[in-house]
């Protein structure tokens, strides 16, 4: 019975109880008249029409099979039935559990990320009310950036927090790392530069202590101190309650700590926990002017979220935004600009985003990669259900007798569809919570990749209802897939010719072809999976073998900083030169040098630049800049072509020198030798444009990722900067890193112990600029290998039962004279073609869906023939290896013994 | 399901009811019971307890439908009648029950 009868009837039972009592009173009362014209006393006949019934009311509930308590008690006797059934196939209980267990666990596990950097609501008040302020299209900016997420002046915010109509409340906040350490190695806490009214427009509350009020006006400084988070109390102060008012040195400074977060609040940024946090203000604190950047109308590093006002829409905000835009950015003009530069930045405009699952940078990064990643388990699955389908269509024709005298003895079709279902069902339901478990794992393993590559991670995979619901919602969905056409197709034999013996009936030439269907559609959705990974290996090998310019294996990168001593310029040039000596003569060590920004190292700095005398010109051309000591293109590895290296006549007195790479070479000079001649960076309006004389020429160098095209690179020397509190070595050795960080410590500690020292190796800095390339390749590699392998299963099962269905056949054959090499013939022709038709619709859909990843892929075209053409070749192997078995069988078979089994 | 002792073997119950109303058109419970035992000559009886579970579920497959009617004495009763279904099941079990006869007729042969 359908469904919604059985729902229907729970409302209707009524009536049609009484229409069954009317139905069998009749029958009564036309057998009671028959046995009274019988010459029976019409009490006695009564009772003998109704004992001919059985017992009235039993039969009443036999007829009325149509309530859901019956139903449930039927539903639950089908599992019963079900679990039987799969004790006495373990074989096939274990292969489909465990098939359904991968496809449904990679989908949740993909999902739990998914759900964590894009679904998830901050656990804040009504996340639903927070908005993001983001950046127009052509937004036009230049200045000092330091901020991961859209980042703004703090005049900006300011005029922002005055013009706006639309929230209740605008705060920002600043990302930043403070030094935990006196001296020696550098241990950073993540923390946050927020305004006075962060937690205000949050909602969030210290569980100890308290905030500033959110009136406190942003600048003053009085009542700045430290905010906690919950963890890091937890981990640094052992959750001690006496922390409030106790200091926290944070880059060497001083702070009262005020309060602590609750320990669900990890601040606003998804995929990242904080540490500390401080009001703005403290950015003057460390600062060498006592402003910082409140100030400074360049410096890019807040970030705005607001709280809508009850009546307002994000959509009404955004226009709200962008009218407003032209006062702001009015009001913020940075003197430093040129002419077309404050004309571009007039034009700025501001827009409004929804904000209630936080703001973040990994969102954007891993988005796209997800969702690819998402589909590939999704087609996985769809594999193993077509797998599942097939075993189970195998096992159906098995049971064929079985089906026919349940229907025999008079089951009605629907009730042997419904049993079958629920196993199906049962299946679905435990393959799906071995899979909770997988995708518990598989998160968890994501979550530790990432961290392990040097991205900051913390997400929050516990389980939601969305986590949940994606895992039974796929259960479901699978038990449909796989279960509802093998049950569909059991109930059609009619139950007579199933009796009369299973082979060579009917319906099995037909049951067959949705077998070879099943084949075909797995074949197809691996080589689309198969291309898939291909392309995404073979993007993370060319990443690899791209030539960097630079020797990385062997070189450390050693950052020092000097921020904890308050050195003059000329005493902190001092003590780089020293450390520089000491780091070359420490044992092991080839060669040493400074450079302000290493390679890979993730900072960047470059300038609009114009070629010799051309001083007339606007709007240079692109060049990116970096301040190297003398010996770095040797520590590098990098070849001198022509020219000089910087030595100690490049100094600060002395005419402004640069090395420029051969890109630039290229660009400003058309190739030429550009030794002796001479280029200029636009300076700020109003001041002089600096003039550099090129002294030499080397090999082309990456300048922050492997994915980048060759950009155009001038090297200045390092003397020439003013003031820098951080400085980073590069250290090429023979031997164990462990023995030049040890080195490099003690030279530090000698010269002075407070200055603090951070390591890397430059080998992992390239690493984890294709972090990104990596995971899409071993994920990818990863399913497209499971789906390969269920396809080749699936291939495999369906031609051993076509071999054993066609045993007389060939035994036949094989009698009339026919060799082996015929019957391997008549094998293989039959599971080609399927595997051709199979590659045929796989290489379209390829085509068609393969440019999706486009901007994934590195030194290749999404639909690259030669990859193409691996994936088809690599299947192919697979379906081979997969029919020989089969086809083995075949040919060993003894005509004489077939024949008289027939 | 609940067993019931029967004089006519479970499944070709289907078989006699919808040949009887394919012979005898709308008809009521009671009226089948009747014109079955006529039919086979009393050697078939179909039991009550069989009777309507059967009916009701061939109705929802399809095969059946109903409808209330006064009876020839003028009792309010649930005749059914065939639908398109109905007759094609017929038809496709009636070759199935000739096969399945003649096949245990050829079993029962005496031996030559």
């Amino acid at each position: 019975m359908a469904w919604h009868h059985r729902i229907a009837n729970v409302f209707r039972s009524r009536k049609i109880s009484r229409d069954l009592d009317d139905e069998l009173a009749f029958h009564i009362a036309e057998r009671t008249d028959e046995l009274v014209a019988k010459g029976m006393s019409e009490r006695d006949a009564r009772r003998e029409a109704a004992r001919l019934f059985g017992s009235y009311t039993l039969q009443k509930e036999e007829t009325g099979d149509m309530d859901i308590a019956r139903a449930l008690e039927a539903f639950v006797g089908d599992l019963k039935y079900g679990v039987r059934q799969l004790r006495l196939n373990p074989g096939f209980a274990t292969v489909a559990v465990l098939s359904l267990a991968l496809g449904i666990g990679a989908n949740s596990g993909i999902f739990q990320l998914i759900n964590a950097l894009r679904l998830k609501g901050l656990p804040v008040a009504r996340p639903a009310e927070l908005v993001a302020i983001e950046k127009g299209p052509d937004f036009f900016q230049s200045g000092w950036f330091e901020a991961r997420n859209p980042a703004y002046t703090y005049a900006q915010i300011e005029r922002i927090t005055e013009q706006q109509k639309a929230f209740i409340g605008v705060s920002a906040f600043g990302t930043a790392g403070f030094n935990l350490s006196k001296g020696g190695e550098a241990v950073y806490a993540e923390a946050l530069f927020v305004t006075p009214n962060f937690l205000d427009v949050l909602g969030v509350k210290p569980v100890l202590g308290g905030w500033l009020t959110p009136e406190t006006d942003p600048r003053d400084c009085s009542g700045a101190g430290a905010l906690l988070d919950y963890n890091f109390w937890q981990r640094q102060y052992g959750g001690d309650l006496s922390v409030v008012g106790r200091e926290i040195s944070l880059n060497g400074r001083s702070f009262p700590i005020l309060g602590v977060t609750p320990a669900s609040f990890a601040g606003v940024e998804t995929g990242r926990r904080f540490e500390v946090a401080v009001p703005v203000c403290a950015d003057g604190i460390f600062s060498g002017n006592g402003q910082g950047r409140l100030t400074n109308k360049t410096a890019w590093w807040l970030t705005p979220i607001a709280r809508l006002k009850p009546e307002w829409t994000v959509d009404r905000a955004d226009a709200h935004m962008r009218e407003i835009s032209p006062v702001i950015f009015r009001e913020t003009q940075p003197e430093s600009y040129r002419a077309d530069g404050i004309e571009k930045y007039l034009n700025n405009k501001l827009t409004a985003v929804p904000a209630g699952a936080g703001v973040s940078s990994l969102r954007e990064r891993y988005e796209g990669p997800l969702l690819i990643l998402l589909v590939s388990t999704g087609l996985v699955l769809l594999i193993a259900c077509a797998n599942l389908a097939n075993l189970l269509l195998a096992r159906a024709s098995v049971r064929e007798r079985e089906m026919a005298l349940r229907q025999a003895v008079g089951a009605s079709s629907r009730r042997v569809v419904a049993q079958l279902m629920s196993e199906s069902l049962l299946l679905a339901g435990i393959g799906a919570a071995f899979g909770a478990w997988l995708a518990y794992l598989l998160g968890r393993g994501l979550v530790l990749f990432l961290r392990g590559g040097g991205e900051q991670l913390e997400v929050p995979l516990g389980l939601d209802w969305r986590v949940v619901g994606f895992t039974a919602a796929l259960a479901l969905a699978t038990c449909l897939l796989f279960g509802l056409a093998p049950a569909l197709r059991a109930t059609r034999t009619a139950p007579a010719d199933a009796m009369w013996g299973g082979r060579g009936s009917a319906s099995s030439a037909e049951r067959n072809g949705l077998r070879r269907a099943l084949v075909v559609a797995q074949i197809w959705l691996s080589l689309v999976l198969l291309v898939g990974a291909l392309l995404f290996g073979q993007s993370l090998r060319n990443l690899m073998s791209t030539d960097t310019g630079i020797v990385t294996e062997g070189v450390l990168a050693a950052g020092v900083n000097s921020g904890l001593l308050d050195l003059g310029m000329e005493r902190q040039r001092e003590v780089y030169r020293r450390l520089e000596e000491r780091f070359n003569a420490l044992p092991g060590v080839v060669s040493a040098a400074t450079v302000s920004n290493t390679p890979f190292g993730g900072n960047s700095w470059n300038e609009s630049a114009h070629a010799d005398d051309d001083a007339a010109a606007t709007g240079g051309k692109n060049v990116w800049l970096n301040r190297v000591g003398p010996g770095y293109f040797r520590t590098m590895g990098t070849p001198l072509l022509a020219g000089r290296d910087f030595g100690a006549q490049d100094s600060p007195k002395a005419p402004k020198t640069a090395i420029v790479n051969q890109e630039m070479a290229e660009e400003f000079f058309g190739g030429a030798d550009p030794v002796g001649r001479t280029f200029r960076t636009e300076a700020y309006a109003g001041s002089e444009d600096p003039v550099y004389q090129i002294v030499g020429l080397v090999t082309d160098t990456k300048y922050g990722s492997l994915r980048e095209e060759q950009r155009a690179i001038a090297f200045l020397p390092w003397q020439e900067e003013a003031e820098m509190k951080n400085m980073n070595f590069v250290i090429r050795s023979q031997g164990g890193m462990g023995d030049v960080m040890t080195g490099v410590k003690g030279a530090l500690a000698e010269i002075d112990p407070a200055l603090l020292v951070e390591f890397d190796v430059l080998d992992v800095q390239v690493q984890r600029t294709v972090l990104r390339e990596r995971l899409m390749a071993t994920l990818s590699g990863g399913f497209g290998f499971l789906a390969a392998l269920l396809s080749a299963l699936g291939l495999y099962g369906v031609m051993s039962y076509m071999v054993a269905r066609r045993r007389n056949e060939i035994g036949v054959r094989m009698a009339l004279g026919a060799q082996p090499s015929d019957v391997r013939r008549l094998v293989f022709g039959e599971a080609g073609r399927l595997v051709l038709v199979g590659l045929a619709i796989g290489l379209a859909s390829s085509f068609a869906l393969t440019r999706y990843a486009e901007s994934l892929l590195y030194g290749l075209q999404p639909n690259d023939l030669k990859t193409l053409a691996l994936g088809c070749g690599l299947l192919a192997a697979t379906a081979f290896v997969a029919t020989s078995l089969p086809v083995r069988r075949a040919t060993k078979l003894d005509p004489a013994t077939v024949l008289r089994d027939e | 399901m609940k067993k019931s002792k029967n004089d006519i073997l479970q499944g070709t119950l289907t078989l006699l009811v919808l040949r009887t109303l394919e012979a005898h058109g709308a008809c009521h419970g009671y009226g089948l019971c009747g014109h079955i035992q006529a039919a086979s000559t009393d050697l078939l009886r179909v039991e009550e307890g069989s009777l309507y579970p059967a009916l009701h579920r061939m109705e929802q497959d399809g095969w059946l439908r109903s409808s209330w009617a006064l009876s020839e004495k003028g009792r309010r009763a649930k005749f059914y009648e065939l639908t398109k279904r109905g007759l094609a099941q017929l038809e496709a079990e009636k070759k199935s029950w000739d096969r399945l006869t003649t096949g245990v007729a050829l079993v029962l042969r005496p031996v030559e």
